[in-house]
């Protein structure tokens, strides 16, 4: 056998859902020996129906599968174990107050004695396992005190435990900071070497042309091309992917900051295990200007934002809009003065997922005129909730398929897209925003990003926070590094290096 | 004929697996009906099922007085099934509802009692508004529990019962006994009942209706509906967007317990003209299946209601023509609920495709002996 063989071939995989979506439209895929091969596209592309199909958790209507060069057929996901194949889906499935071992044990027990639980040997093997993958782990670690970074990990390994030669990763990256992304990068590399065929599924470009042998392209169910990294760049790949050119660069004017507008002074908070996480943070905001927060995940970047709109109670300091302290205001009295807010998760603070899309367009506004009026604001007005709907709707292109259907039928960008036709309101003094486009595909990256930009060219002090330095760095006009609850550096726009940043980011110390 | 579902749109796309249900239940209870009429007198006779459920039906609506009867039972069903479904609208599951509908008629048959010779006018308005003002009292306890503490509804509730039913017995018997009696009862509330608007039909049937359509327009039609299901639905976006969900909470279980109360209070105003320990203990526990078989939603609680009183109304007559006894009604309403909450066997048997969305409202029962987090509790 040759290194190039196919292990794994799709061919013509076909699947309409029952709502008429064709997602899968004659797809072909095939997976060589010792790849790393990259599935790249929007969401809703099709990329996760395909590999539901190759996993067993759809039936496919047309098409067939190939290992090593052999039909087989895919029931379910114990048939797919059972030929090699193991999945890492994005929100992990592991049980979080198990252990480490009995999560990579679990239904794969070994027993002494027919009945006794041999927790000794399972340990062992996960040890060497993780040895010979390049990393380290306890396998007495409950899961739930793992870094996110660390449960994929697990994943790994129980996909490996189980003896896959092929392993399919759903959007590894979406969680992790740059560091843990660099070192699964190294464990993705590492397994290859030992032999095992890698399906990386990713939206994000740059990634892909940094690990992938190959990469396939997929946009409205069908395969628009396959390139290998040497052959293609990002530009090529965002095209390919979106169907039209895309500007992957911001395109932003220089900003004309005025007046301070929001003022954050010394502020302490702690969170919900009551940790102080935040250790007197001190920024200003202006009109007129984006200024972005960087710093690795957990080092109170989400407290900060949830203090200054209300969501949280601080422990110490002051907040200040136009001047006014509003430290110790409501969320619906700030939301009055101007604050607005798109929440780092839009499923579970920005949207009511079973709600019409009337309703959540005006969530926020719900008791305002002319939404409610009537018994003293007790009615609510529902011509002018759906006016409102059907204007936000068409200025934002929410796709949905009427505006009755339910937010949760609808994709993710187009749910963030809602929750951002919402807040972008007129008469807004400041933005916050909270990760907004975590998981969006280019396409809605690049809207989103201009309608940001349009409302800093109006006039409205923008406050950024992502876990994208990327993101950061190409739309604001300073940075911030957020480290263990402080401010530890400032950098304007053209000032800021990527690397200068990212140090700081994980260090909290500027020298290199 | 062919797309009447298509026709029916989005209601039949909520109603279907309650009809189902209910056309699942009735086979099944036919099978026991068949069988068990092998080991009775009459012998074996695989159409009694046939017979039975006509008689259940001329029973509960064969006639004016049938009508009524039916009309009479499902009454206060509509004011517990909406006190239920309320609740699960808030993410709240109120098994309280027998607790509160216990000081609701307390509270009416104290309160007509004592103005037993005022006017009607005068006493029957009060006397209603003691027994909602009893049961929101006895709602409020659980929610402000729940909005402080954190403490489950779930189990709150089925404690207040107990000390309902007690504490209520010991009031019959030591503080407001009726002299004259044999047993414990309070005196006789003479003007406050309700009047009659036809046959046997008394003015309950009425504001029981009244409440479905008020509670109908609180939901859709309000900013406090709307914060009442936005609660339901995701509590942190509730918070998010400026609601309190504890106030919300608290004042969600007070309402239910208002419902609940009333249908306590029609029901002594209406039927018994007196309150003793033991009186109709159903009511609070078939509200619930009223609400999970309307889904909460008040226009199919008014059609559980009526088909729960006309299996009250009816079962009689099936019992004395058809010798099938009245017990069959209480497997039949059982298996309306065990469907109703393994729904994935009425999906199967008749083919129904799941929802897109999850019906929260099953969720929220299910739910909560899982320990689900209370979710109206302040962080």
């Amino acid at each position: 056998m040759t290194e190039n063989l196919p292990v794994l071939e799709m061919r013509g995989i076909t699947k309409r859902f029952a709502t008429g979506t064709l997602a899968n439209d004659a797809i072909d895929l095939d997976l060589r020996a010792r790849e790393i091969h990259a599935l790249l596209g929007e969401n809703g592309a099709g990329k996760s129906t395909l590999m539901n199909i190759l996993y067993g958790l759809l039936t496919p209507d047309a098409g067939e599968i190939l290992i090593d060069g052999k039909p087989v057929a895919i029931r379910d996901p114990a048939d797919a174990i059972a030929r090699g194949i193991g999945m890492v889906h994005q929100h992990f499935m592991l049980v979080p107050v198990l252990t480490v071992a009995e999560n990579v044990v679990l239904g794969q027990e070994i027993t002494r004695g027919g009945q006794l639980l041999d927790m000794r040997a399972a340990e062992r093997r996960i040890r060497e396992l993780a040895d010979r993958l390049g990393f380290s782990i306890d396998p007495h670690a409950r899961v739930d005190q793992l870094s996110l970074g660390q449960q994929q990990r697990v994943e790994i390994l129980k996909a490996i435990y189980r003896g896959a030669r092929i392993l399919v990763l759903d959007e590894p990256t979406a969680v992790l900071t740059p560091q843990e992304t660099r070192e699964i990068f190294g464990v993705l590399r590492r397994l290859r070497e030992e032999g095992t065929s890698i399906i990386f599924i990713s939206h994000k470009l740059d990634e892909v042309l940094e690990i992938a042998d190959r990469i396939t392209v997929i946009r409205r169910g069908k395969v628009v091309g396959t390139r290998t990294p040497a052959e293609t760049n990002e530009n090529e790949l965002a095209e390919l992917m979106v169907g039209r050119a895309v500007s992957l660069r911001v395109d932003r004017g220089k900003s004309h900051p005025v007046d301070v507008v929001l003022e954050v002074v010394g502020l302490r908070a702690t969170d919900d295990r009551r940790h102080d996480v935040l250790q007197g943070v001190d920024l200003t905001v202006r009109a007129g200007e984006i200024v972005g927060v960087a710093g690795v995940g957990g080092n109170g970047q989400d407290e900060l934002v949830e203090c200054i709109v209300g969501l949280r109670k601080p422990t110490g300091g002051t907040l200040k809009l136009e001047g006014r302290d509003i430290t110790r205001l409501s969320i619906d009295a700030r939301r009055d003065l101007g604050i607005a807010y798109v929440p780092a998760d839009r499923q579970r603070f920005g949207l009511v997922l079973p709600f019409s899309l009337p309703d959540n367009f005006v969530l926020t506004r719900y008791a305002e005129r002319p939404y409610a009026g009537g018994l003293g604001g007790f009615v609510r007005q529902h011509s002018a909730i759906r006016g409102e709907a059907t204007r936000l709707a068409t200025e934002f292109d929410v796709r949905a398929s009427s505006l009755d259907a339910a937010a949760a039928t609808l994709s993710g960008g187009n749910q963030q897209k809602v929750v951002v036709a919402r807040e972008f309101r007129h008469d807004l003094k400041t933005l916050i925003l909270d990760q907004p486009t975590r998981g969006l595909d280019v396409g809605s990256v690049e809207f989103i990003h201009k309608q940001v930009i349009e409302r800093r060219d109006a006039g409205v002090a923008v406050l950024l926070v992502s876990a994208e330095l990327d993101e950061v760095l190409d739309l604001s006009d300073r940075i911030l590094v957020m480290y263990r609850g402080r401010v530890v550096g400032s950098f304007a726009a053209a000032e800021a290096q990527r690397e200068k940043v990212g140090l700081l980011m994980a260090t909290g110390e500027a020298r290199s | 004929m062919k797309d009447w579902r298509a026709r029916l749109g989005p209601t039949w796309a909520v109603a279907q697996v309650p009809v189902y249900s209910i056309v699942l239940a009735f086979a099944i209870a036919a099978v026991v009906i068949i069988v068990s009429s092998a080991f009775t007198r009459t012998g074996f006779d695989p159409l009694l099922p046939f017979a039975a459920y006509a008689r259940l039906l001329a029973g509960s609506f064969g006639s004016g007085n049938a009508i009524a009867n039916t009309l009479v039972a499902a009454a206060p069903l509509m004011f517990g099934g909406l006190a239920v479904g309320l609740g699960l609208k808030a993410g709240l599951f109120n098994i309280g509802v027998a607790g509160q509908f216990l000081v609701g008629a307390f509270a009416a048959a104290a309160t007509g009692a004592s103005l037993a010779t005022a006017p009607t006018i005068v006493a029957m308005p009060l006397a209603m508004l003691a027994g909602a003002a009893g049961g929101a009292v006895y709602g409020f306890i659980p929610g402000y529990l729940k909005a402080r503490t954190g403490a489950h509804e779930v189990v709150t509730t089925i404690m207040l019962n107990s000390a309902a039913g007690l504490l209520l017995t010991w009031a019959v018997n030591d503080l407001v006994r009726a002299p004259g009696f044999s047993f414990p009862r309070t005196a006789d509330i003479g003007q406050s009942a309700l009047p009659f608007v036809g046959r046997n039909l008394h003015l309950g049937i009425v504001f029981a209706v009244a409440a479905i359509f008020l509670t109908r327009w609180l939901l859709d039609r309000t900013t406090l509906g709307f914060e009442i299901r936005t609660v339901g639905a995701n509590p942190s976006a509730a918070r998010y967007a400026g609601m309190r969900p504890v106030f919300i909470t608290a004042l969600t279980m007070t309402i239910s317990g208002l419902l609940a109360g009333l249908a306590g209070a029609i029901q002594i105003l209406g039927v018994t003209g007196f309150y003793a320990p033991g009186i109709t203990a159903t009511v609070g526990f078939d509200s619930i299946a009223v609400a999970l078989l309307g889904r909460s939603d008040p226009i199919g609680i008014l059609f559980a209601a009526i088909l729960f009183g006309a299996f009250r109304a009816g079962a009689p007559l099936m019992q004395i023509e058809t010798s099938v006894p009245i017990e069959v009604i209480d497997i039949i309403q059982a298996l309306v609920i065990l469907f109703l909450a393994a729904d994935l066997i009425v999906r199967r048997v008749f083919r129904v495709r799941a929802p897109k969305v999850e019906i929260t409202e099953m969720a929220t029962v299910t739910g909560s002996w899982g320990g689900t987090p209370p979710t109206g509790a302040a962080r």
